[in-house]
């Protein structure tokens, strides 16, 4: 099955990725849920506990229709509320690029969450690399359409990530390609080559 | 004219317990206690053996235990059959549905038209009640019918600020609650609003000084004005533009008098004067002071949140885009309290014109989120899963 956001079907293949991360019992945040497939998967598929908080209310509403625990709001300005380590993790899947504020929002998750997992857009990939330097025009990964586009996202690699979780005082506890199989932080040079969308499990940097 | 608004009769014969006595009168916030207290209610579907498909509605200002049968006193529809019934998201074939009149109303609860001990109508003796003291008269009626736990407890406007009102006082005896269309606290524009209303009660010369029932008059212009001021609160302006807009009511032109001219007054007329026959003077004054004293984060030192704190219960806020009686904004107000306190929390905007009234008006999208909710809650607390679809409005 092909990754990223080309893929149909019920289960996306960043949410499969997602979801090896998550145990048994877990309660779970996820930023931007959509219409609810993911926290479906969660459920389902890893007995967690899972709440949503999505900017669309058509996506909630859908959500609430099917039984899962959305509410309708802003991840750059309603997060401040949640208290600290409400939740055992937060997600961010394919959200963090979209956002207005991602470092305000890095910054909140790692206070309401011990563990936060984003999945993102991997622009370092060598194909985005090779077609920068040959035609000089940064290229669109999947269903992009032009840089100018309605809320076009962030076009930041692996490294850049990584450079942002440090920032929120986070450290890279385990990451994969979509379709990969989990790396340690240290192999992160290959993964900025080769993969197209990436999932990070971040987690606090031990004092 | 002079007879006693007619609810006041007939509403004896309502199914009704006694939940207050002498020897166990209700204690009232204002200090006060009653000492006899009857409620008034009426139930939908059948109790299970553990007692745990129990669906406590609350209604709205103007409404009744009628939610979903007919009034058999004022032979008004049921107010809320889009909502409650077989196959609807409160599935009276899965649920045992209860709903009474609240203290303080005239629909067979004890309230400012019930007669005290000596005869006599309470009148503006009545002890001004809050929205607690209603809920602690609704926990009592549940206590004397035998039932401890709560499945869900779900109301609009007034009837949301007593779902909240559930939550804390039973506190983890309710598994999932529905505010609708309401706020927290009730606004300065609220209480602004439900004032004119008091004052025009208060201003008719019937009305004297609360004790018209005695006397044998009626306020009934007093009261159907206040009935039109607040009815204007309940729709927006995209409704009345759509329905009325400038429209002349039956003529050509202007009369240059003071008749209703417009569609819209001989609209808000007509409200008015349907609502006297239905609806106490006193009532109205004792129930919006009670929504005028509504104020949760007030009542647990000034933060919102720790009215929620440690609760078990799972919300769902529903607000509607375009009522201005209880705003989309003052419903996020709730919800962000709810998710400070760490409660489980949903909240649905529907668009709709439809304004304040729109939480009793045919809304898909607010009918399926509610049935999914109040589905997927019924899973949790392991309670038989509807049988299929929603149904869709006969």
């Amino acid at each position: 099955m092909k990754s990223g956001p080309g893929s149909h079907g019920i289960r996306r293949a960043d949410h499969v990725a997602i979801a090896q991360f998550i145990n048994k019992g877990e309660l779970v945040l996820d930023v931007g849920c959509g219409d609810g497939q993911l926290m479906e998967l969660l459920q389902s598929e890893r007995g967690a506990r899972t709440r949503g908080l999505e900017v669309e209310q058509a996506g909630v509403n859908r959500c609430v229709a099917k039984g899962l625990a959305v509410v309708q709001g802003n991840a750059d300005a309603d997060l401040p509320v949640y208290p600290d380590d409400a939740y055992d993790v937060a997600i961010l899947s394919k959200t963090i690029q979209e956002l207005a504020r991602p470092k305000f929002v890095l910054d909140e998750l790692s206070r309401i969450a011990r563990r936060v997992i984003v999945s993102f857009r991997n622009y370092g990939h060598w194909r985005v690399r090779t077609t920068l330097m040959t035609t000089g025009r940064i290229p669109s990964l999947g269903q992009d359409t032009g840089w100018w586009s309605d809320g076009a996202r962030r076009p930041c690699t692996a490294r850049d990530m990584a450079e942002l979780a440090a920032k929120a005082g986070l450290q890279i506890a385990a990451a994969t390609a979509v379709n990969g199989k989990p790396v340690t932080g240290k192999s992160l040079t290959r993964l900025n080559w080769t993969a197209e969308d990436l999932v990070f499990v971040l987690e606090r940097k031990k004092p | 004219m002079l007879a006693p608004a007619r609810t006041l009769s007939g509403a004896d014969g309502l199914k009704h317990l006694s939940v207050a006595t002498p020897d166990q009168p209700l204690e009232l916030d204002s200090g006060r206690t009653l000492d006899h207290v009857e409620i008034a209610y009426e139930t939908w579907g059948t109790l299970n053996a553990d007692k745990s498909n129990v669906v406590v509605v609350c209604h709205a200002l103007t409404m009744d235990q009628f939610a979903a049968s007919p009034n058999p006193v004022t032979n008004r529809p049921a107010w809320w059959p889009n909502v409650i019934g077989p196959g609807k998201a409160i599935d009276t074939d899965r649920f045992f549905v209860i709903c009474s009149n609240i203290l303080g109303g005239c629909m067979g609860s004890t309230g400012p038209s019930s007669r005290r001990p000596d005869g006599t109508h309470w009148g503006t003796d009545f002890p001004v009640i809050t929205i607690a003291d209603m809920v602690r008269a609704q926990i009592a009626l549940l206590d004397k019918l035998g039932i401890q736990d709560v499945f869900l407890a779900i109301g609009g406007s007034i009837g949301g600020m007593q779902v909240l009102e559930w939550t804390i006082q039973a506190r983890n005896r309710v598994f999932a609650a529905i505010p609708i269309a309401v706020a927290p606290r009730q606004s300065a524009q609220n209480i602004g609003f439900y004032e004119v209303g008091r004052q025009a009660i208060m201003a008719d010369p019937n009305w004297r000084s609360g004790r018209y029932l005695d006397e044998g008059t009626r306020p009934d212009r007093g009261l159907a004005v206040a009935r039109m001021a607040a009815h204007i609160t309940y729709v927006s302006e995209a409704s009345l533009k759509q329905k009325f807009d400038r429209r002349l009511q039956d003529r050509q032109s202007k009369t240059f008098g003071f008749d209703a001219d417009f569609q819209i007054e001989s609209y808000l007329r007509h409200q008015g004067q349907v609502f006297v026959d239905r609806f106490d003077a006193n009532s109205y004054l004792y129930i919006t002071r009670a929504m005028d004293y509504f104020d949760l984060a007030t009542e647990h030192e000034g933060v919102l949140a720790n009215a929620f704190r440690g609760l078990d219960t799972r919300f769902c806020v529903f607000s509607f885009s375009s009522d201005w009686h209880y705003t989309p904004e003052e419903a996020r107000d709730l919800v962000r309290a709810l998710n400070a306190a760490g409660c489980e929390t949903s909240y649905v905007t529907i668009e709709t014109d439809k304004g304040h009234d729109a939480f009793l008006l045919d809304e898909p999208e607010y009918e399926a989120a509610l049935f999914g909710f109040i589905d997927a809650a019924a899973q949790a607390r392991g309670l038989p899963k509807a049988q299929e679809t929603p149904k869709a409005n006969s």
